[in-house]
Parts: C-alpha cells; sequence; structure tokens
C-alpha cells in the first residue's frame, strides 16, 4: 500500500458531489454544521475524526439514508430532496459499504449480490449472475457463492458486502468504517480490495482510521470534529503539516497506536 | 441451596436433596406432601378401574352399560356415536366428504411444518388449493350434492375453524404489523386502533358480534351464512394476534437490513418482501405455531353462538340419544383425547422447530 495512487485526476475532471452550507440536526443536537465539499469525478477522499463528529452521518446523506435540514446536495447534478425519484436515481448512483456488512443473512452470496440489479435494475437473472460472479471473483469469493453469509468469516463477508454494491455499477462508492468490525488479520484483505478499486478510478468516499490506506490511495484527507469540518489536504501535507490544532492532536492520538 | 458441592455429587444423591429439600422440610410439609400423594394414587387407581379395568369396550348395548353404571367407564357410547361426533348431522352418505375434509386439513398442517414448503408460492399453492378443496368437499356442487352449512358439523369445522383462521388471518397481520410499523400517520393509527381493540376484547364477544349485532347493521333481507360470519370473526380475531407476533419478528431485525436495502435502492414492498418478511417471519415461526394451537382450542367457543364443531357434535350425538345421554362423560374424554392428540403433536413440533431453527446459520 505504499505506492502512490496509480492514476491522477486530471485538475478540470467533472464536479461530481457538491455540498453547500448543509446542516443537521437530530433533536436538538447539531450533528452537522454548514459542511460545504465538492468532490471531483474519480477523486478519492478520506473521512477522519473523533467518535461522534458526523463522519456517518455525512456520508448517508448523500444517499438520503438521514435527510438533511437545510444545505444543497447535488450528486451528479441530482438535487436531493423530498423527491422520490431524485433519491431513486441518487441510490442508483451511489454504492455503499457498511461497518457490520449488512448482508442479508437469509440469502446466498450469489443472490445478495443479485437481488438488487434483479429488482431494481430489472436485469434478467442470467445477467446479474454473470455479473455478480465477475465481481465476486475480483474480491476472491467466487468459490464460495452458494454459501449463506453467516458461513464467511468476516472478511469474506466485507467482500461479498464490497461486490454487492458494485454490482449495481455505481459510480460513487461511500465507505463506513469498513475495516473497524473486522479482526486484524482480516483487515488487510479488505483494504487490498479498496485499493485496487480506488487504482481503477472509482469515486471513493471513505470514513476509515486506516491511516495507511490514506496515505496510499488518497486524494484528499478531511478530518471532522463536532459535525464540522475542520481541515482538509491531500495526505502528503495532512499528515505532516496539519494546520490546525485539534488536527494534530486526532493524528498524535491515532499515530500512536 | 446448601451444599455448594452438590452439582458434583450424583444424580440420584441429587434427586433425593430436592425432594428433602422441598417437599419434606418441616413436619407439617411432609405431612402435605404425604396426604397429597395418597389422595393422587386414589384418585388415580379409581380413575384407572374405572377407565379401564372395568369399563364397556367396543361395541355393547346400552343394557350391558347401564348394569355397570358408576363403576365403569362406557366407552360403547363413543363405538356406537363416533360418525355422529366426528362429522356431527352432515348426511351420513356423503360423511366421507367430510373425512377426506379432515385429512386434507391435516395434510395442510403437516406439509405447512415441513421446511421443504417454507417457499413464498410453495405456501401459497398448498393453501390454496388446500383450502378450496376442503371447501368443495364440504359444500359440494360441482358434481358433489351440495350440503348446506347449516349441516355440516364435527371435527371438520374444527379444523376449518383453526386452518382457515390462521391462513387467511396470516396475511392481515402481515398488513397490520407493517401499517403499525409505517411512516403514514393514519396507516399507523388505524393499525394501532384495530390491533389494541381486538386485544382488548374476548373472541367470545367477537364471535357474539358477528353472529347477532352484525345482523342488526345488515339492511333487510340481507343475511350472511351464520358459519362465515363466524369463520370471518376467528380470522379478524386472530389477525390481531398475529400482527403482534410479526411485530416482534420485524423488530428483531437490526436496522441495518433495511439501511443495505434502502443503500440498494430497493422500494419499500421490494425491502419488505424480499428482505425483510423472510427474515422476521422466520424468526416468528415458533411463536406462529404457539399460537395456531391456541386459536385451534379457542375455536371450541363458537359452541356459543350454536355452531357445530367437534365439541358440540361430540355432546349432541350423547344427549340426543334418550338411550346414552348419562354416558356424557365419556364422550367429553374421548372429545378431550382427539384435541389433546393435536396439541400435543403441535406443542412437540414448536419445541423441535425451535432448537432446530436455533441452529440455522441463516438466521
Ligand atoms: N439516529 C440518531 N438519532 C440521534 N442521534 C444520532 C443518531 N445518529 C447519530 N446520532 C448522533 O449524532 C452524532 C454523530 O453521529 P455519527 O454516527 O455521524 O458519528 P461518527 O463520526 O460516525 O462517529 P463514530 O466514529 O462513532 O462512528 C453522535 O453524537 C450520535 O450520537
Ligand atoms: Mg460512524
Amino acid at each position: 500500500m505504499d505506492h502512490p495512487a496509480a492514476h491522477v485526476i486530471p485538475a478540470n475532471a467533472e464536479e461530481i458531489i457538491r455540498i453547500e452550507g448543509l446542516n443537521k440536526w437530530f433533536g436538538d443536537f447539531q450533528v452537522l454544521r454548514n459542511i460545504s465539499l465538492s468532490v471531483r469525478r474519480g477523486e478519492r477522499i478520506v473521512i477522519c475524526g473523533p467518535s461522534g463528529s458526523g463522519k456517518s452521518t455525512l456520508i448517508r446523506c448523500l444517499n438520503r439514508l438521514e435527510t438533511h435540514q437545510s444545505g444543497t446536495v447535488i450528486v451528479d447534478g441530482i438535487k436531493l430532496n423530498d423527491s422520490l425519484k431524485n433519491i431513486e436515481a441518487v441510490r442508483n448512483d451511489i454504492g455503499m459499504v457498511f461497518q457490520h456488512f449488512n448482508l442479508f443473512p437469509h440469502l446466498t452470496v450469489l443472490e445478495n449480490c443479485t437481488l438488487a440489479p434483479i429488482w431494481v435494475k430489472k436485469q434478467p437473472r442470467a445477467t446479474a449472475e454473470a455479473t455478480a460472479m465477475k465481481f465476486l471473483e475480483r474480491v476472491r469469493i467466487t468459490d464460495q457463492a452458494h454459501k449463506y453469509p453467516g458461513q464467511l468469516s468476516g472478511g469474506q463477508q466485507q467482500r461479498v458486502a464490497i461486490a454487492r454494491a458494485l454490482c449495481m455499477a455505481p459510480r460513487i462508492m461511500l465507505f463506513d468504517e469498513p475495516t473497524s468490525a473486522l479482526d486484524p488479520e482480516m483487515v488487510k484483505e479488505v483494504l487490498e480490495t479498496m485499493v485496487s478499486l480506488a487504482r481503477e478510478g472509482m469515486t471513493m468516499l471513505c470514513v476509515t482510521h486506516e491511516m495507511g490506506f490514506a496515505r496510499a490511495v488518497a486524494d484528499r484527507v478531511i478530518f471532522m470534529d463536532q459535525g464540522e469540518i475542520v481541515e482538509q489536504a491531500p495526505p502528503e501535507i495532512f499528515f505532516s503539516q496539519a494546520k490546525s490544532e485539534r488536527t494534530r492532536q486526532f493524528l498524535d492520538q491515532i499515530l500512536d497506536h | 441451596m446448601n451444599a455448594p458441592a452438590s452439582s458434583h455429587r450424583p444424580f440420584v444423591a441429587r434427586r433425593l436433596d430436592w425432594l428433602r429439600e422441598n417437599l419434606f422440610s418441616t413436619p407439617l410439609n411432609a405431612l402435605i406432601t404425604l396426604v397429597t400423594l395418597a389422595l393422587l394414587l386414589w384418585l388415580g387407581s379409581r380413575f384407572v378401574s374405572w377407565a379401564l379395568l372395568h369399563a364397556v369396550w367396543g361395541r355393547a348395548d346400552v343394557a350391558t352399560c347401564n348394569a355397570l353404571f358408576g363403576q365403569g367407564a362406557c366407552w360403547a357410547v363413543v363405538a356406537d356415536k363416533w360418525r355422529h361426533m366426528l362429522f356431527g348431522i352432515y348426511p351420513q352418505d356423503e360423511q366421507w366428504r367430510s373425512a377426506l375434509a379432515v385429512v386434507i386439513f391435516c395434510g395442510i398442517m403437516v406439509f405447512s411444518a415441513m421446511r421443504a414448503f417454507w417457499h413464498v408460492w410453495r405456501l401459497l399453492a398448498l393453501w390454496l388449493s388446500g383450502s378450496l378443496l376442503c371447501a368443495w368437499l364440504l359444500a359440494g356442487g360441482l358434481g358433489l350434492t351440495p350440503v348446506p352449512t347449516a349441516l355440516w358439523g364435527g371435527l371438520p369445522i374444527t379444523l376449518m375453524l383453526a386452518v382457515f383462521g390462521t391462513l387467511f388471518a396470516f396475511p392481515l397481520g402481515i398488513l397490520l404489523a407493517l401499517g403499525r410499523r409505517s411512516a403514514l400517520p393514519i396507516i399507523r393509527a388505524a393499525s394501532i386502533i384495530y390491533i389494541e381493540l381486538v386485544r382488548g376484547v374476548p373472541l367470545i364477544t367477537v364471535l357474539f358480534m358477528a353472529s347477532i349485532m352484525f345482523a342488526l347493521f345488515l339492511p333487510e333481507g340481507v343475511s350472511f351464512d351464520k358459519l362465515l360470519r363466524a369463520q370471518v370473526a376467528i380470522i379478524l380475531f386472530n389477525a390481531a394476534y398475529i400482527a403482534e407476533i410479526v411485530r416482534a419478528g420485524l423488530q428483531a431485525l437490526p436496522r441495518g437490513q433495511y439501511e443495505a436495502a434502502d443503500a440498494l435502492g430497493l422500494g419499500y414492498w421490494q425491502t419488505q418482501l424480499l428482505v425483510i418478511l423472510p427474515q422476521a417471519l422466520k424468526i416468528t415461526i415458533p411463536a406462529q405455531v404457539n399460537s395456531f394451537i391456541d386459536n385451534f382450542k379457542d375455536t371450541s367457543l363458537v359452541i356459543i353462538v350454536s355452531i357445530f364443531d367437534f365439541l358440540y357434535a361430540v355432546r349432541q350425538a350423547v344427549i340426543s340419544d334418550l338411550d346414552w345421554r348419562h354416558y356424557f362423560v365419556e364422550g367429553y374424554l374421548f372429545a378431550m383425547a382427539v384435541y389433546w392428540l393435536f396439541c400435543y403433536a403441535m406443542s412437540h413440533y414448536s419445541q423441535w422447530l425451535e432448537k432446530h431453527l436455533s441452529r440455522d446459520h441463516r438466521l
């Protein structure tokens, strides 16, 4: 993971995500404060910050798993509001990988991967299965395609979850702490999958504390604290010349351990 | 409670400890234990002597029974009246249809209990074909002599009320459970009101409502079949309980399942039908079986709106015959045995199922 990112985003690459003045409250508690962020196609962004800083909430606002109260979120030209059509269109564009995998335990690995292509994209079963096998091969799970998630290790389950998201041919992938529920020996296999995805030019937003991953593939690292974006910079600058005291403190803490 | 080492001691010694602690701890307790034991033994031996040793078995005439009245049970009454007990006043020549319906109802239950059938389409096919077949057999038409519902009776009716009462309540219960968790306030409120209203009253009042009150609301001249009304009442009643069982299953699912489905772009019904319900319903199967056992026994309440279920048929078979009418205890014991057989099988199945499902990696 110590190679530099394999591809460079052209400076004029189009903007694929635009967030402006985003605010969100849970009851009286303000989770996101005036967030503005623009992401270009192909960019790989790592978001870090202390627990409760609003990282998950921020990326969940992108596919409307959370609704925001003010500000604008535009994904691939589609504005996220109450319009079900827009939500549907945006979700078609975004794949998401969760901390706890959230595979469907009653379906086999293959069925997990073909469910949405068949029912949402109306693909014929054979097409969906062929695509699924292709992605399962990429995450090196082909021989387990007919097992149930409960029969796989955590690392394998997370790789299936990545394949499941990829089967919908998303243009953006969101990762919410994809390795933090895994035993240390399985973290590597999942990170490798993510790195190879990053190398192919997928637009990625990853909430993670795997700083090695951030160094290897991120174009930009974002530090959040108390619902705000405190600092954002390319990894080489972020890790050595952070401007804010809060960022340096946070980095001290996680890089020590 | 005393010896901390008790768990290392042999089984028999531990049993003796238990006896000493719980049944013979004081002289008074010991006395109560002994007296109770003696009473139980005495009653038990009396019952065995009456029901088995001195009983009249097989076909016999009333005189034989009368000679032994009070000393031995007269099982001859069952031998003499079993058809009337099992099938009520359904026309004698057509009772094979009732018998076949009983077999089919049992088949529906047995096949529904088998894992191989736990797929939406297989279950729907089984339930629909079984239900239609039974309805046709009992009602007639299409080549069979029509038999009005007023003549239906006995075990098929008990099974019908229980089986239809669960099968048709099932989809309604699922909708109510989903409604209760709906984001739409009107649907949620309506579901809650329905469920809580129904759960707040005993089945017997619902049956009364269905049989008497209902008729008052209908325009003059329009009348609903009495049996159908009771059946509908039972379905509507069970639906509320099934809804609560399903709701418990829905609540047991982690939120991540909904989030994953949302993130993949599945719509509300797709999420419910493909992701949520298959898991939630599977969790609730043992509870559903238990509730079916309750429903099965509760159907005997239809006696109060004079519907000829099995229990009523047994009673009528004995009481209506001047010669045999003193032998209703034997009749009731026979009914009890039949109910027990069904319920025992079902409760065993439900225990087996709970163990079996807890080892399932798919849950
Ligand atoms: N559904 C909710 N209702 C109320 N409060 C919530 C809800 N979800 C999150 N919060 C609160 O919002 C804050 C931000 O949550 P969020 O999950 O975005 O943090 P995070 O940065 O992802 O933290 P972590 O590293 O622990 O995952 C937390 O204080 C959390 O308690
Ligand atoms: Mg989080």
